[in-house]
This record gives structure tokens, C-alpha cells and sequence, in this order.
């Protein structure tokens, strides 16, 4: 029953909630606070202390007016396309990926063909190909698409294959004795059944994905982007730039990461129950 | 209704079936009893089209079973296996309803009427996984009810349920019988063959073949304390009991578990 597992687990409230996120951000914040004393010590242009860097981050993004969400135009002019390429990449990779993994999942022939090709691929080192695609697609927003969609690609291909490989065979019992259509069984079946897998793919991919963004737009040819505001601050020397744009990057990082685990739990809310009510 | 014809079926490496004959009438309820091994669920799968005898034929209703035939339904012994956990009872009711056509305001209310004929209307929004196994073995009925089948399979169904919940389940099949519908019911259970049958079909140990067909003389209307005391009922039990381990001879319950 559900309100029997809801029961089981500890209430969380008030108090709780609060020791649980001191105990999630302690090692954070003992380490800020180390790194900005040991900064201020320092002294050292290089090493900016953390506040120094926050001061940079609000002058330089966040300083905006009301109406643009406090951002200014440097940050809406470099993020907000950062962020769409990597969200068009990362939706590009994960229709195809999915697709040709149901197809290799599903086909022993689709996978005897296809298994050592894509085997071959996925070891090849993205920024490796960077030359290729500057070759083979236009500077700018294309190639950097291209590096994104060929770097996030595999995990959620190969993942996908996985998971539609092993559908429980009495699933698919079931469905042959009920007569159900093809598109049936793949919407009903085939795909809910491989979801746990694709998000495991997908978190690894949102990854990848971040690290080539950022690549890609450190290669020549860029005009804007994160990649580029690191780059150009690095050209003048601005080292508290430089600092804000890393610490940005790892703010992006670990709120994308959140949102995806938001959606899953949301998505996977099944997968979650039944595996409780299993392992009680 | 349903002609099975010399019958047998082999695995890479032993026999499962050989020489299985058996015709079934419309609306019979007959239970396949025998040890676990037998080849009961092999013939089972066979009827539904899910395997391919190597030998013989089945027909259903005078045509040739190749595939699975549109008018049966199957339900299996691992339940939580065969529900889909993604989807609500209600909806895991309603998916064979698909193929049927209709709305889906109305697939949904028959999967509620299903549902409510296995006394679980309530857990209509719930998922297979917040239910008990006796519960989540009613939904399947239930799914099996809804498809409104000419023949209905049940393939060891309440193997994995406890004593009490076992005798409920098999109150339902005898209340759900009265629909008309053909129930085929394999199990290893001899108290429940008898109990639950028309009919006993005893299948010898493998290559299972069909040692006795032997009618229950039991009368329709079924109760599990007063039938399970009846002269007739213990007098059958006995019989097939003795059957099943072959033919009254030496003791002999053969290597435990195997299967």
C-alpha cells in the first residue's frame, strides 16, 4: 500500500530538514571558507578569494535591469545561447539515441551490423573530432552543435539498447497473448519498460554535453558563448573573469543536474515504488 | 471447441510432450494436473499460440492454432511480471481493450466493471506494486475478464499466493465460469483440480501424455469447507493423487524441486 511505504520512512520536517541541509553543505562552505582565507593570504593575482569572484560574477551578469531578470546584456548575450545550444543538442541526441537504441535493442540483425560501428565511435574522444566538424559543418553554432550531438549521443544510444534488450520476456508474453499492436507495445511496453535505463544515459550525457558546449566555443570561430567569455577574459588577463566564468560553469553544472533528477523522479515514480515495495 | 491431436513437443536437449490427444468442449472448465516437469506449461503455451508443438495440431474452434488466437486470454503464474508497473490497474485492465476499438472513456469504464467483478473496484488508481499478491493475481483476472475471451488460460495462477488467499482466488475462477467462458487451468495443486474441475486431466511425469480423463463428480454449486468434505471429493483426490505419482505404485515423489 502506498501510504504504508510513505509511513515507513522518517518524516521529514522542520529541524530535520534543516540538519539534513547543513549536513549536505557542510564540506562546501568549510571549503569556501578555507579558500577564501587562504586567499586572502595569498594575496596572489591568480587566486582571487571566492568573494572577489562574486562581486565579478554579479558585475558582470547580474547586474542587469528588472526587466531582463536582473541579467545584463553580457550574460543574456553569452549564456542564454550557450544554454539553448547544449539544450538542442542534448534534445537532438536523446530522439536519435533513443531511436537507434530501441532498434538495436530490439533487432539482433540492426545490432549485429551496427554494434561495432557504434562501439567504435563512442571510444573516440569528442574534442578529437573538433578539426573534422570545423571541417565538415560551418564555424560557429553548427559545428559546436555538431560536437555536442556526437559527444552526448552515446550513452543514451548504448544505454537504450540495453534497456530494450532486456524487457521482461512475460511483458512481452503478455502482450502477444492480448494481440497488441506494434506501436502499442513499443509506446506501452517497449519504451516505459527501457526508461530507467535512458535516464541513466541521459545524466551521463547532460555531462558530456556541458563539457563540449564549453569546448566547443573555446575553438576559433566562436563569437559568443561561456567558452568564449572564458577565452576572451583569459585574453585580458582578467583573472577574476576568468574565476566567475569557472565557478558559473560549475553553479550550471549542478542546477542542470538537478532539474534532470526532478524530472526523472517525476517520470520514474513507478520504477522508484516498485523497487521499494521489492526490497521490503 | 478445442482439439489437441497428437501433440508432442521437444526442447534441444529432452522431450516435454509426446502423444498429448484432448478435446474440450465449449464452456468446460477442466483443471491439467501433474508433477512439476510435465510439460503442462509447455502444452499451456502451445494452446496459446506462443509455442509451436514440433509435433501434431491444435485447433480452436476447427481452425489451426499458429499464432495467437483473437478470442483467449492467458493468465500467468508471475503476476508481478505480467502487470505492467507503469500503469494503474485501471489502465493495465484496459490495455488488451485496445485492439477492440471503442473510446477510451469506454475501455475505462469496462476495466472499472472487470475490476469490480474481482471485488477491487477500489484499486482502480493504485499501481500492481501497491497491492498484495493475491490482489495483484485479481487484477490479471480481471485484465483476462475484460477481453471478454472464448477460452481463458490460467497457467499455474495461484502458485505463488498464500493457503487463504489461494482458496479466494479459486472461489472467483468458479464465479467467473459462469460467464461462458472455456477455462483451461494447469496446475501441480491435486486438491485444487479437483476442487475447481469439471474435469481432471492428469498428465504423466515427462514426456508428459495424458495417463487419465477422469469427470468430477462434484456438484456445481462449490464450497471450500463443505465440497472438501464430500465422499466424492476425497474419494477423487486420492485417485488422482495416486496418478499423479504414478499409478499407485511404489512411492516414488522423484527428485524434489525438479523442474
Amino acid at each position: 500500500m502506498s501510504s504504508t511505504t510513505a509511513g515507513r520512512r522518517p518524516a521529514r520536517h522542520g529541524l530535520g530538514v534543516l540538519t539534513a541541509a547543513l549536513h549536505r553543505w557542510l564540506a562546501l562552505i568549510i571549503m569556501v571558507v578555507l579558500w577564501e582565507l587562504g586567499t586572502r593570504a595569498a594575496k596572489s593575482v591568480f587566486f582571487p578569494p571566492p568573494s572577489k569572484i562574486v562581486r565579478q560574477m554579479y558585475h558582470l551578469w547580474f547586474s542587469g535591469p528588472v526587466s531582463h531578470l536582473f541579467l545584463t546584456s553580457m550574460a543574456t548575450d553569452n549564456i542564454l545561447p550557450s544554454l539553448a545550444r547544449m539544450a538542442v543538442g542534448l534534445a537532438a541526441a536523446l530522439v536519435v539515441g533513443v531511436a537507434f537504441g530501441l532498434l538495436l535493442g530490439r533487432s539482433d540483425r540492426v545490432l549485429a551490423y551496427l554494434d561495432p560501428l557504434f562501439q567504435f565511435f563512442r571510444v573516440i574522444p569528442p574534442p578529437t573530432l573538433a578539426p573534422v566538424f570545423v571541417v565538415l559543418f560551418t564555424f560557429g553554432t553548427p559545428m559546436q552543435l555538431a560536437s555536442i550531438i556526437f559527444s552526448a549521443i552515446w550513452p543514451i544510444l548504448l544505454n537504450t539498447a540495453d534497456g530494450a534488450r532486456s524487457v521482461d520476456q512475460l511483458q512481452l508474453a503478455t502482450a502477444r497473448v492480448f494481440r497488441l499492436r506494434a506501436t502499442t507495445r513499443l509506446f506501452t511496453i517497449i519504451l516505459p519498460s527501457t526508461m530507467p535505463k535512458i535516464f541513466a544515459g541521459l545524466r551521463l550525457s547532460l555531462s558530456l554535453a556541458l563539457i563540449l558546449m564549453v569546448f566547443s566555443e573555446l575553438l576559433p570561430g566562436t563569437t559568443d558563448g561561456i567558452g568564449f567569455l572564458l577565452v576572451d577574459a583569459q585574453s585580458r588577463s582578467d583573472l577574476p573573469a576568468v574565476w566567475a566564468t569557472i565557478v558559473l560553469l560549475g553553479i550550471l553544472g549542478y542546477l542542470l543536474n538537478v532539474m534532470l533528477l526532478v524530472v526523472e523522479r517525476r517520470s520514474l515514480a513507478w520504477h522508484h515504488g516498485a523497487r521499494r515495495t521489492e526490497a521490503t | 471447441m478445442l482439439l489437441i491431436e497428437k501433440v508432442g513437443h521437444y526442447y534441444s536437449d529432452h522431450m516435454a510432450l509426446e502423444d498429448v490427444n484432448l478435446e474440450i468442449a465449449q464452456g468446460e472448465l477442466v483443471s491439467i494436473v501433474g508433477p512439476s516437469g510435465c510439460g503442462k506449461s509447455t502444452l499451456l503455451r502451445c494452446i496459446a499460440g506462443l509455442v509451436r508443438p514440433s509435433q501434431g495440431q491444435i485447433s480452436l474452434n476447427g481452425k489451426e492454432i499458429t499464432d495467437v488466437p483473437d478470442n483467449l486470454a492467458v493468465v500467468f503464474q508471475d503476476y508481478s511480471r505480467s502487470l505492467l508497473p507503469w500503469l494503474t490497474v485501471r489502465d493495465n485492465v484496459a490495455l488488451p481493450l485496445r485492439r477492440r476499438g471503442g473510446s477510451k472513456a469506454a475501455r475505462r469504464a469496462a476495466a472499472v466493471d472487470a475490476l469490480e467483478a474481482v471485488g477491487l473496484a477500489n484499486a482502480a488508481h493504485k499501481y500492481p506494486w501497491q497491492l498484495s499478491g493475491g490482489m495483484q493475481q485479481r487484477v490479471s483476472i480481471a485484465r483476462a475478464l475484460a477481453y471478454q475471451p472464448a477460452l481463458l488460460l490460467m497457467d499455474e495462477p495461484f502458485g505463488s499466493v498464500d493457503a487463504q488467499t489461494r482458496e479466494d482466488l479459486e472461489d472467483l475462477v468458479l464465479r467467473v465460469r459462469k460467464r461462458g467462458m472455456t477455462i483451461l487451468l494447469v496446475t501441480h495443486d491435486i486438491d485444487e483440480s479437483v476442487y475447481v474441475g469439471d474435469r481432471v486431466i492428469v498428465l504423466g511425469r515427462a514426456p508428459g501424455r495424458v495417463v487419465a480423463d477422469l469427470a468430477v463428480g462434484l456438484p456445481t454449486a462449490r464450497d471450500q469447507i463443505t465440497t472438501r468434505e464430500l465422499p466424492e471429493f476425497v474419494h477423487m483426490r486420492a485417485e488422482v493423487g495416486r496418478l499423479v505419482r504414478g499409478n499407485g505404485q511404489t512411492f516414488n515423489p522423484g527428485p524434489p524441486f525438479s523442474s
